[in-house]
């Protein structure tokens, strides 16, 4: 069997993982248009922020191409998958074919239109590359601009904040981290952020961009030295567009995660995954997401019949020392309790589970996630003590019992 | 494979274990060095007390493994044998396994930015992991099941 995989993050990796689980001999092509060996996205704001190493930024050893029997074929870009004769062009021309083939191209940063855009040198905050291009700019105590303040935009401002820059972040929300926080514990991380010396201009948007200065909506200029794009991201879907998939936002893929196309698969932030927590579609850009689908089309691919479910929005970060994990959905009844520093936020439905967020104390929060993907009756379970912390206390011994051997589901 | 049992019959929420899980881990001689030497060592095994019953709780080597396949650093895998092991100098103390781990048995490391959990104590001893060895009730034992 001759397995393609295209891309080398961690939808690629659990493939690679998936595949070998059952198939040790077939041969696996990895491609990708970074030169790295694998490397762990997520963390190019810690290696830009100088608290890991180049080596320390790579996903898995060196020897895991060697050891796991895959040939790599990095620097160059896939630019068709020729579905027909089950063959994928690279841009220097050469074709490569496949039996089974993993489309796991990930996402873009989305840069809107902007006046001015043209004009300006500016950064975006996905890739290694992109953090090396910051870091060979930086300078102490330089002005940094940051459009977006979501995800990217405040871990790309917290990294910079090792440069004494002076950060100033806009955005058009009226809020910090909409996609993972409720309003209140919005203004709770934001207070804390601002205590670090990171200034927030929120509710508007850049009118004109000019070389080191930017007009806001809002009548304020905001003069930079650097200037970083992080409004969002966009999945990776042309290919499998090109070739025919089906695609809505992301690729569409079925629970095994095979597309519309025959022999071709797809996973990680470029697809569309069910959310089990709202029962809707939608796109879960998600590293443990990513793994764990790629996994299940691997184990596919090598001719096995996995589904992948459970999927649900989680999500664990933390900005100048304060953590949040949070997971499912808020709509629902809430329960929350917070104090100075902390804040928990409970959300039922259906008489079970549905979300959390958790800010500062986020011990064993797993304990909840598991509540929410397992489905489990409140009726089962002491709300009470649920509801004071994440606990193993709160199920009744017999599940107790049948969790602490040690089987997850 | 060998792993750590509670029995919660058993369990007098003494809190012997966490200590001993604390000391084991600290790199220190002894217990005495370990807890005196200014930092604060973080066991990787907790006791829930409750108002009729006691247990410690700590790794479970599960199959899941949904802490390994979430590591968004590669820091946490599994060793031949089995056992979910982390390295520490990778880990950047995320919590996106605290987020993962069905148990709540991964403890976040605040001093040094870095998670904490079981091993087996197969790093730091020989034979029985410490919480086992010095449980004075024998409510935690070390076996095949």
């Amino acid at each position: 069997m001759n397995y393609v995989i295209i891309g080398n993050s961690a939808a690629a990796v659990g493939t690679i993982a998936g595949i070998r689980e059952f198939d040790s001999t077939g041969s696996i092509t990895v491609i990708s248009d970074e030169k790295y060996h694998t490397y762990s996205r997520p963390l190019i704001s810690y290696w830009l922020q100088g608290k890991i190493s180049d080596k320390n930024i790579m996903y898995r050893p060196a020897d895991f191409y060697e050891k796991n029997g895959v040939t790599p074929i990095l620097g160059k870009r896939v630019t068709k998958i020729d579905a027909e004769n089950k063959a994928v062009v690279l841009d220097d021309g050469l074709s490569v074919p496949y039996d089974k083939l993993m489309v796991a191209t990930g996402s873009k940063p989305f840069v809107p239109p902007m006046n001015g855009l043209d004009k300006v040198h500016y950064y975006t905050f996905m890739s290694y590359d992109s953090a090396k291009a910051i870091r060979a700019e930086a300078k102490d105590g330089m002005r940094v601009l940051i459009i977006g303040a979501g995800l990217i935009g405040l871990k790309a401002a917290e990294a910079l904040s090792a440069y004494n820059a002076k950060i100033t972040v806009v955005d058009m929300a009226d809020r910090i981290l909409p996609s993972i926080l409720d309003v209140r514990a919005g203004v709770k991380m934001q207070k804390h952020i601002e205590n670090q010396g990171v200034r927030f201009i929120l509710g508007t948007s850049a009118e004109e961009l000019s070389e080191h200065s930017a007009k806001l909506k809002n009548g304020v200029t905001v003069d930079f030295d650097m200037l970083i794009i992080a409004v969002g991201v966009r999945p990776n879907t042309e290919l499998i567009a090109d070739a025919g998939g089906k695609v809505d936002r992301g690729v569409i893929t079925d629970l095994t995660q095979k597309t519309t196309l025959d022999d071709v698969y797809a996973a990680g932030d470029c697809t569309v995954s069910y959310d089990a927590s709202s029962d809707t579609n939608k796109i879960l850009a998600l590293l443990p997401n990513a793994y764990m689908q790629g996994e299940v089309a691997g184990r596919n691919m090598a001719g096995r019949e996995f589904n992948y479910v459970n999927a649900i929005p989680m999500n664990a970060i933390g900005f100048f020392g304060l953590h949040i994990i949070t997971a499912g959905s808020y709509d629902g009844e809430e329960y929350v309790d917070e104090d100075e520093n902390n804040y928990k936020k409970l959300v039922f439905r259906d008489n079970t589970l549905k979300g959390f967020i958790l800010m500062g104390d986020v011990k064993r929060a797993g304990i909840y996630t598991s509540m929410i993907k397992e489905r489990i009756d409140l009726g089962e379970v002491d709300v009470e003590l649920m509801k004071k912390a994440p606990q193993m206390m709160m199920f009744g011994k017999a599940r107790r019992l049948d969790k602490l051997g040690g089987i997850s589901k | 494979m060998k792993k750590v049992y509670v029995n919660e019959d058993w369990c007098l929420a003494c809190h012997l274990c966490e200590y001993y899980c604390a000391a084991a881990n600290s790199g220190a001689e002894n217990m005495i060095k370990a807890f005196k030497s200014g930092k604060n060592p973080v066991p990787r095994i907790q006791v829930e007390e409750g108002s009729e019953v006691n247990f410690a709780v700590q790794c479970r080597h599960c199959d899941g493994k949904a802490c390994v396949k979430g590591c968004i650093a590669g820091a946490l895998s599994v060793t031949p044998e089995g056992v979910v092991v982390c390295d520490e100098e990778k880990c950047v103390g995320c919590g996106t396994c605290v987020l993962s781990c069905p148990f709540g048995c991964i403890v976040i490391d605040e001093e040094n930015h870095r998670i904490a959990k079981c091993d087996l104590c197969t790093k730091n001893h020989d034979g029985e992991p410490a919480c086992v060895q010095g449980c004075p009730n024998k409510a935690i034992v070390f076996e095949e099941r």
